[in-house]
């Protein structure tokens, strides 16, 4: 596999990233690097580090960073995840209120003990604070219920001060959302698993409306409804199906979709292969006071989307 | 009455649920069957995923039907708990065919 770090790839034009990954040779990982300035979204970081948990480090080829950001690849733990080493030094700095690096997490209890050390670390208010944790703790979950990833979720995140917004990158290389989605809807491709995945009140462990005891199936319908509630960017990629919510103008009306592609979006069908799943959300940080009218939003809207799945199940009367 | 503390349970962020699922089961559901009143008690806990509420109260809801929510009362929730368990209560409902009081006119 091959894996370049360009000079720049956010969630608005991270397309040709994902498109660049060589997947030939999995069983080696070879990182190259714009040589003046890299400036990367952390779901990249995410994604090029559970790639590097499936290859033994010594197949690991990363060439010498150049750029003048290098160290910041350094204090995100890429090079300590991948288990290989780096001359770049640094002076370690405390990463209270600016970044969560690199962070491998594979059990319930880890995660719920992340999450109780993260907020804390990163000096929100507390209905960000809310928010964040909110994000983190559906992602997470879902990574670990149903993707059956040996190395679990990979995550990191990074606070920008001048525009207020935190980025935040969630990545396993489990079934990927098709073979989840499969085992209760018949999607054909990885693009509709999407879809369905990311409407309110669909779970690959049943049909049944209203799920099962621990599974509602509104998790990421969530999470992509509080990014496009901030007008901010959201991507998911799984298989070779990738989904970006884009931003929306600004207006005063706030309103949801169940169905992901009535939003704002583009989409893809043909990316290289990613065996899992990658999940990118960026969170403007000022808009955030609006997660409780937000919530009355959803609550419209997830009733009326039940009723109406349950209403289209309804037999009908036969008139001969 | 049995009344049952959140946050000693789950903290002050209601997420983990693994530990909603074992105040289903071993508390909400033998009270349940034992005829008597609940009071889940959410003082102190800011905030609860959605994922959280459906772990600890879905299967009540599935099992009881509505009138499990006459012996179940939420106490000292915050505005967002609040509409956490609202949102959950109402598909659960709307799921089984049931109108929510709102809707009723």
């Amino acid at each position: 596999m091959k894996v370049h770090l360009p000079n720049s790839a956010f969630l608005g034009n991270i397309d040709p990233f994902l498109r660049a990954r060589d997947s030939s040779a999995p069983e080696f990982l070879e990182i190259t690097a714009n040589k003046k300035w890299i400036s990367v979204h952390p779901v990249v970081l995410s994604m090029i580090a559970a790639l590097g948990l499936n290859i033994k480090p010594e197949n690991v080829r990363c060439e010498k960073f150049e750029a003048r950001s290098k160290h910041y690849f350094v204090r995100m733990g890429l090079f300590k995840i991948l288990g290989i080493p780096s001359d770049i030094s640094i002076t370690e700095h405390e990463p209270a209120g600016r970044f969560i690096p690199l962070t491998q997490i594979k059990t319930s209890e880890e995660l719920s003990k992340f999450i109780s050390e993260m907020i804390p670390l990163m000096h929100l208010e507390a209905e960000q604070a809310k928010t964040l944790g909110y994000i983190v703790s559906e992602l997470v979950r879902n990574v670990l219920e149903h993707a059956s990833a040996e190395h679990g979720a990979l995550l990191c995140a990074q606070y920008y001060e001048k525009i207020n917004t935190i980025r935040i990158g969630i990545t396993d290389t489990g079934v990927g959302i098709k073979a989840t989605i499969n085992q209760s809807y018949p999607a054909k491709t990885d693009l509709e698993a999407i879809q369905l995945a990311l409407m309110p009140g669909i779970t690959g462990t049943t049909r049944r409306e209203g799920g099962t005891e621990q599974n509602a199936g509104a998790g990421l319908f969530f999470i992509k409804s509080i990014a496009s509630v901030n007008r901010d960017y959201f991507i998911i990629y799984s298989g070779t199906g990738f989904y970006k919510l884009l931003k929306k103008s600004s207006t005063k009306q706030m309103t949801l979709n169940a169905d992901p592609f009535k939003d704002k979006h583009s989409e893809d069908n043909a990316l290289p292969y990613w065996q899992g799943t990658v999940v990118g959300v960026d969170i403007t940080l000022d808009q955030t006071e609006e997660f409780s009218l937000l919530l009355d939003v959803i609550r419209q809207t997830y009733r009326k989307t039940v009723r109406e799945r349950t209403r289209a199940r309804y037999k009908r009367p036969r008139f001969i | 009455m049995k009344l049952i503390l959140i946050f000693a349970r789950a903290g002050t962020f209601a997420e983990n649920k693994d530990v909603a699922r074992d105040i289903r089961m071993e508390d909400i559901m033998p009270a349940l069957e034992k005829n008597e009143d609940i009071v889940l008690d959410f003082s102190e806990v800011e905030a609860a995923t959605q994922s959280f509420i459906h772990a600890l109260i879905s299967e009540v809801l599935r099992k009881y039907g509505p009138r499990a929510l006459d012996r179940l009362a939420f106490k000292s929730c915050n505005d967002t708990v609040k509409k956490i368990i609202s949102i959950v209560v109402d598909y659960m409902q709307e799921s089984m065919g049931i109108e929510s009081d709102e809707n009723q006119t």
